[in-house]
C-alpha cells in the first residue's frame, strides 16, 4: 500500500498553472527527488501535496495527517530555546522524542540556547529536527539543505535514511546530491501549456 | 491547543511589552483626556464611560496585527495548518492569548482609570462587567481582521479600517451599560445584548477567520 | 437554459453588451424625467421647496442599501458556486454603493439644515448610513490592497458576509443608542397616505431611474473588470510563452 499516490496533478501559482499531468507514487521506504528549473512549480507542488493549497486538477491520495512539511521558513521563535521550540511542535503534533531529535541533528549542546542566537545553519538543523518529533510518515521537504555545511548535509541524509528504514517516505525538492537511493523526477516535461479547453486555474485564466 | 496557548503567552512575556504595553497606552489616553477637555468633574464624568471603552478599543487594536503576522513570517502558520490542530481551534486559542495579554490587564486596570476620570463608585461594577463581557469579542473580531490582512505588507492601517466598524455594536452596548450604571438605571438590557454579541462572535468568527487564513496561506 | 449560463464571461459579455444601451437609455429617461417632474411639483405646505431634495435623497439612500444586499448575494454566489463574474460584479458594485451612500448623506445634510437647523445630527438613520459608508470603504480598500485576484475575491466575500451581520447589528444598536428625529420611512405599503400622490409618482420614477442607473454602471464596470482580467491573463500567457 503506497503512502502517497498522485495522479494527473496540476497546480497553479498566482492564478496560472505551472505544472500539469504529474503522476507518481511513493511507497513506504521510498524517496523521490524533484528536480527542475526555478519557477517550474516545485514549491507549489509540494505545498499542494502538503494540503496548503488545493490542486487545480488531479488527485492526491494519502492518509489524513500523514504529512510533515518543511520549507524555507522553519517556524522557529527566537525568544524560545531550542528545546522549547522542539517541545512545542512535539506537543502540537502529538509528542515525539525531543532529546533524541536534538541528538540526531547535533543540537544537544545548544538545547538551552534561544533560537534567535543560532546561526542560519543551526536554525535549519533545528527546523529539520522538527520532522523527527512530528512523527509523520510522509516528509515533504522543500530545499532542506539550504545553508547546511557538508557535515550537516551528511547528518540530514542519515536522518532521511533512518526515516525510510522505519517505513517512512520522503518527497524532496533539492538540487544537491544527498547520496540517497532515490528516484528522481524532473518536472521540466510537465510544464503547463496553454490550452483553450483546460479548467481555469484561477481568476485571470478564467477570462483568457 | 494548550501548548499553543502556553507558547503564545510565553512569547508575549519574553518579547517584552506584551502585557504592559496595552495598559500603558490606556493610562496615557486617560491621562491625556483631561488635558483635552479640562479637569472639571462635570466635564469628565459624562464622557468617562466612552473614554474608557474607546481606550480599551484602541489598546486592543494596537496589538492585533501581531496575532498572525509573526507566525506567518516565520512559517509557523504553515506548520500549524498541516498539524492535527484544526485551524479554527488555533484561531480561537490565539485570540484567547491576545485577550489574556491585552484584554485582561485592561479590565484589571480599568477601575483605577475610572477613578482618574471621576467615574462614580456605583458605575465601577458595570464597567468591570461590560469590559469582561465585551473585550473577548474585541479580541475575536480583531483576530478575524488580522487573518484577512495577514499576507499584506502594510496591513496595519487596513486592519483598523476593517476592524473598527465591526466594533461599533460592542462599543455602543458597553458604554450604554456603564452610563446606565452611572445614573443608577437598569443595566440588564445592554448587558444581555453585549453578552449575546460576544457569544455569537465567539461561536462564528473562528470559522470565518480560519477560512480567511486558508486563503492567505495558499 | 438556466440563469447560471450568464456566469460564463463570454456569454455575459455578449448579453450585457446587447442590453447595455437600452438600460442606459432607460436610466437617463427615468432619472431626468423624474427629477424634472419632481422639480415642477408644488411646494409642500410645511417644508416649502426643500422637500424636492427627496427625489435625490430617497432613491440614493434606497440604492445604498440595495447595493450592499446585491454585493452580499454576489459574494455568496462566488463562495458557493465559484462564478468569477459574480465576484467581479460585487467588486464593481462597491464604489457605486459608496457614492450612493455619500449622496444620501450629503443630500440629507442639505435637507436637514433648513428642516432641523443642523447639518448633522447623530440620529440613528444618519448614523447607520455613516456606518454603512465605513463598511463600503473597508470593502473597497481590501479589494485594492490584495494583489492576487483569487485571494482578493475570497477575502472580500468573507468580509462582506461578516460585515453584513455587523452592519445590521450596528443598525439596531444605533437605534437603541439614540432615538432620533429623522422621520420614519416616507414610503411604505401600509401607510401609502403619508405622502401625497403629487410627490409619490415622480419619486417612483426617480427610484426606478436610480435602479437602472445602478444597473448600467454595474454592467459597464463589470465589463471593464472582465476585460482587465482577460488582459492580465493574456499578458501572463505571453510572458511565459
Amino acid at each position: 500500500m503506497s503512502l502517497l499516490s498522485v495522479q494527473g496533478l496540476c497546480v497553479a501559482r498566482g492564478g496560472l498553472r505551472t505544472v500539469e499531468g504529474v503522476s507518481f507514487t511513493l511507497d513506504a521506504g521510498q524517496a523521490l527527488i524533484l528536480r527542475g528549473p526555478n519557477g517550474i512549480g516545485k514549491t507549489t507542488l509540494l505545498r499542494t501535496v502538503a494540503g496548503l493549497q488545493p490542486p487545480v486538477a488531479g488527485r492526491i491520495k494519502m492518509d489524513d495527517d500523514a504529512v510533515a512539511y518543511a520549507a524555507h521558513a522553519d517556524g522557529l521563535k527566537g525568544a524560545l530555546s531550542v528545546a522549547e521550540n522542539l517541545a512545542f511542535w512535539a506537543q502540537v503534533f502529538g509528542g515525539g522524542d525531543v532529546a533524541g531529535a536534538m541528538a540526531a541533528m547535533g543540537l544537544a549542546s545548544l538545547s538551552d540556547r534561544p533560537a534567535a542566537a543560532l546561526s542560519a545553519g543551526q536554525k535549519r538543523r533545528l527546523g529539520l529536527a522538527r520532522l523527527l518529533v512530528a512523527r509523520r510518515p510522509l516528509w515533504v521537504l522543500d530545499e532542506p539543505t539550504v545553508s547546511l555545511d557538508a557535515a550537516s548535509v551528511g547528518r540530514f541524509a542519515d536522518m532521511v535514511r533512518g526515516h525510510l528504514a522505519q517505513g517512512g517516505a520522503a518527497l524532496i525538492a533539492t538540487h544537491i546530491d544527498l547520496g540517497l537511493d532515490a528516484r528522481v523526477l524532473d518536472l521540466t516535461p510537465f510544464r503547463a501549456k496553454p490550452s483553450p479547453d483546460a479548467q481555469p486555474a484561477g481568476f485571470n485564466e478564467a477570462f483568457a | 491547543m494548550i501548548a499553543l496557548l502556553r507558547r503564545d503567552l510565553t512569547l508575549a512575556v519574553r518579547a517584552g511589552g506584551g502585557f504592559g504595553l496595552g495598559v500603558a497606552f490606556f493610562l496615557i489616553l486617560c491621562a491625556l483626556v483631561p488635558f483635552g477637555v479640562g479637569p472639571d468633574t462635570t466635564a469628565l464624568q459624562p464622557i468617562a464611560p466612552g473614554i474608557l471603552w474607546l481606550g480599551a478599543l484602541l489598546a486592543c487594536l494596537l496589538s492585533l496585527d501581531r496575532i498572525f503576522a509573526l507566525d506567518h513570517e516565520d512559517g509557523s502558520l504553515d506548520l500549524l495548518a498541516t498539524s492535527p490542530l484544526p485551524l479554527e481551534g488555533a484561531v480561537a486559542v490565539k485570540a484567547l492569548a491576545h485577550w489574556i495579554t491585552t484584554g485582561l490587564p485592561l479590565i484589571l486596570a480599568a477601575p483605577l482609570f475610572g477613578i482618574l476620570l471621576h467615574l462614580p463608585g456605583q458605575a465601577i461594577p458595570p464597567l468591570l462587567v461590560s469590559l469582561l463581557l465585551g473585550t473577548p469579542a474585541l479580541s475575536m473580531l480583531g483576530a478575524f481582521g488580522a487573518a484577512i490582512t495577514v499576507g499584506l505588507r502594510r496591513g496595519g492601517l487596513l486592519l483598523s479600517l476593517l476592524v473598527l466598524p465591526l466594533y461599533i455594536p460592542t462599543l455602543i452596548f458597553g458604554t450604554e451599560m456603564i452610563r446606565r450604571g452611572q445614573e443608577g438605571g437598569a443595566t440588564a438590557t445592554p448587558l444581555l445584548f453585549l453578552a449575546g454579541i460576544t457569544a455569537g462572535t465567539l461561536a462564528v468568527i473562528p470559522f470565518a477567520a480560519a477560512a480567511a487564513l486558508r486563503v492567505n496561506l495558499r | 437554459m438556466s440563469i447560471w449560463e450568464y456566469a460564463n464571461p463570454v456569454k455575459f459579455m455578449r448579453t450585457s453588451g446587447a442590453i447595455l444601451p437600452w438600460v442606459v437609455a432607460g436610466a437617463a429617461v427615468c432619472t431626468v424625467t423624474g427629477l424634472v417632474w419632481g422639480f415642477l411639483t408644488p411646494d409642500d405646505f410645511r417644508q416649502g421647496s426643500t422637500v424636492k431634495i427627496v427625489f435625490l435623497h430617497v432613491p440614493a439612500a434606497m440604492m445604498a442599501i440595495n447595493i450592499w444586499v446585491m454585493m452580499l448575494v454576489a459574494s455568496l454566489i462566488w463562495l458557493i458556486r465559484r462564478h468569477h463574474v459574480s465576484a467581479l460584479a460585487a467588486k464593481a458594485a462597491a464604489p457605486i454603493g459608496a457614492v450612493m451612500t455619500l449622496i444620501g448623506l450629503i443630500t440629507g445634510a442639505v435637507w436637514g439644515q433648513p428642516m432641523w437647523g443642523t447639518w448633522w445630527e447623530w440620529d440613528p438613520r444618519l448614523t447607520s448610513f455613516l456606518i454603512l459608508f465605513l463598511f463600503y470603504i473597508g470593502y473597497i480598500a481590501l479589494w485594492s490592497a490584495i494583489e492576487d485576484p483569487d485571494s482578493a475575491a475570497d477575502l472580500t466575500a468573507v468580509l462582506c458576509l461578516v460585515g453584513s451581520v455587523f452592519a445590521l447589528l450596528s443598525r439596531y444598536a444605533v437605534f437603541f443608542w439614540n432615538q432620533g428625529l429623522h422621520q420614519g420611512a416616507s414610503l411604505s405599503v401600509q401607510s401609502g397616505e403619508r405622502m401625497s400622490a403629487v410627490y409619490r409618482y415622480p419619486l417612483y420614477l426617480t427610484m426606478l431611474g436610480f435602479g437602472l442607473l445602478f444597473l448600467s454602471l454595474l454592467l459597464i464596470r463589470t465589463r471593464t473588470e472582465i476585460r482587465r482580467r482577460r488582459l492580465a491573463a493574456l499578458q501572463a500567457r505571453e510572458m511565459r510563452a
